[in-house]
């Protein structure tokens, strides 16, 4: 499975390469140096980012849930993408919105939501505490969020702000690929080392810990694997919901409903699934102005109900 | 040999010392809320507190060949198969052992249920899935919390004669019971009360008829009170004679 949604992953990316506003064949064919620089200095990012952040989104959700035991679980609960959101929306304010600007402070946001987190945690704690501790930086970010937005200098400043908060890979550029895409990679390497403790976490903490698992080195890495992956992409493109939450419950029968065993395809399916979703807003008829993190939560929503509606 | 150097939970455990040794089973009795969980969890060095567990003279260091903790608790998340399960009992990143799966599985009479998800599974069923993947490592310490709640007579006696095999391949059992005529099968039997250890010994010095009355509130004014210290004491498989006499030479004088 894994090799076939690699593949997918290639087809898609080279469908999002192809697919754009204007016809690039035609462009190249007057002018071939216009035609590189969209290439390169648009389609590129685009495409890299889209196939980063739903990797990260993916193997996010597929490790909260493995280290949370709870399949309801997203990698939102734990506060990280809150703190890039408002740190993105600070750093909007202060620093003006330039899209650099605007990541250093997504970046710096989701480092002090992980530190907040970790230090309410403390050392070794239960799932129990861990979830609490997120759920309360969440909260505490979210409206943090509304506060900087309802103190929003002027009702332009507010509605580039919250239309940026939506989630949109409109107008990337090479900068912010190299800034994220790094990052979140980094981030999916802790998580897919990680991935045999999660594995083992599917039979208790108590026993993960009697085979050898060491809690609080464990807890930690995974963590901060989610905070870098899914902060890193909060920071250059806004909130992308559902994608973390889904996308593991798509890939798990695969894999033997093995928790850490996920990881890995839910990152190529996120990487899939998130490129799908930005050529299909690419593809709607001009006018139509869907946002990208509009669309996945439009797929998302109806999917979750009939999941937590399968349960029982 | 597994040794508890002034283990502490308080309030649950008070300062407790112990040498057990591998090749035995050993019970761990009591009443509710008398420290039984407590005490196995902090033997097999999952909580934090005064005290010291050593393994073997060295300090316990975890690992599925060195020990093997079963939680009371038989709850399962994810839809994963049996045969899945058992395999995550060798270790993270284990390579996988099939023949070794399947055995553990077939020793808790469970190989019938290796490709089902042990989210179907009876409460009973899954309980001994979780028992193979306890065993599945063979590993040298088993800390058992509660093996046999939920099962139905006759495995409850497989699983007592199962942990007997492990002893006897050398491991060392440790073993939470409520059931005090399973508990007689075991080599060595701790009573605990108000997390302290008040009776240390075989099942005869242990379950005597007085520790049954202080203890667990068994009055010696119901009607079923030679029958329960016949079953508890003697052993319903014994003769009739000798639960007599030892009824009459044992039967502690009323308060």
């Amino acid at each position: 499975m894994t090799v076939r949604l690699a593949l997918l992953c290639l087809a898609l990316a080279a469908a999002s390469l192809a697919i754009g506003p204007v016809d690039l064949a035609a462009i190249w064919a007057r002018d071939p140096d216009l035609a590189r620089t969209l290439f390169v200095e648009l389609r590129l990012p685009r495409t890299g980012l889209a196939l980063a952040i739903g990797a990260g989104l993916g193997a996010s959700g597929a490790a909260a849930q493995a280290l949370l035991r709870n399949p309801l679980a997203s990698p939102d609960v734990l506060g990280p993408s809150s703190g890039a959101a408002l740190g993105a929306v600070l750093a909007g304010y202060f620093l003006g919105s330039g899209v650099i600007g605007m990541a250093i402070g997504g970046l710096a946001g989701a480092g002090a939501a992980l530190a907040l987190l970790l230090a309410l945690v403390g050392r070794g704690a239960g799932t129990t505490r861990l979830v609490l501790a997120g759920v309360a930086v969440a909260m505490l970010i979210g409206v943090a969020i509304n506060l900087a937005l309802s103190l929003a200098p002027s009702p332009f400043a507010l509605y580039d702000l919250m239309f940026w908060l939506m989630g949109s890979l409109d107008d990337r550029s090479l900068p912010q690929l190299a800034l994220a895409a790094p990052l979140i990679l980094a981030g999916i390497v802790l998580l897919v080392r990680s991935a045999p403790a999660l594995d083992a976490l599917a039979l208790g903490e108590d026993v993960a810990l009697s085979l050898g698992v060491a809690r609080t080195a464990v807890q930690s890495r995974i963590i901060a694997g989610i905070a870098l992956a899914t902060g890193a992409g909060v920071a250059v493109a806004g909130s992308i919901g559902f994608i973390g939450l889904i996308v593991p419950h798509l890939v798990r029968p695969h894999v033997g409903h093995r928790p850490g065993a996920a990881v890995v395809p839910a990152a190529l399916a996120g990487g899939a699934l998130l490129t799908a979703a930005d050529v299909a807003v690419r593809l709607l008829p001009a006018g139509i102005d869907l946002r990208l993190g509009v669309l996945t939560a439009l797929i998302g929503a109806p999917f979750f109900i009939a999941l937590v509606m399968r349960r029982d | 040999m597994l040794e508890a150097i002034a283990l502490a939970r308080p309030p649950m455990l008070a300062p407790t010392n112990l040498a057990l040794q591998p090749g035995h089973v050993t019970g761990v009795i009591g009443p509710n809320g008398a420290g039984k969980t407590t005490l196995l969890r902090a033997l097999a060095g999952l909580s934090r507190g005064p005290g010291r567990v050593l393994l073997d003279g060295a300090p316990l260091t975890p690992g599925p060949r060195t020990l093997a903790w079963l939680p009371a608790s038989r709850d399962a998340v994810w839809p994963m198969t049996a045969a899945t399960l058992v395999q995550l009992g060798l270790g993270p990143g284990a390579p996988p052992e099939p023949q070794a799966v399947a055995a553990a599985l077939a020793a808790c009479d469970a190989s019938a249920l290796a490709n089902r998800a042990v989210n179907r599974l009876s409460t009973g069923e899954r309980a001994r899935v979780l028992l193979a993947r306890a065993i599945v490592a063979r590993p040298a310490w088993l800390l058992l919390d509660e093996p046999v709640a939920n099962l139905d007579p006759g495995h409850r006696i497989d699983v007592m004669d199962l942990l007997a095999t492990e002893a006897d391949r050398g491991a060392g059992v440790v073993v939470a019971l409520h059931d005090l005529d399973l508990a007689r099968r075991c080599d060595r039997l701790l009573l605990l009360s108000d997390g302290t250890v008040v009776a240390d010994g075989s099942p005869e010095q242990a379950l005597t008829p007085d520790n049954l009355a202080r203890y667990f509130g068994v009055r010696r004014d119901n009607h079923d009170w030679q029958r329960i210290v016949n079953v508890l004491l003697i052993g319903h498989v014994d003769g009739q004679s000798r639960s007599q006499a030892a009824a009459d030479g044992q039967r502690p004088q009323p308060d």
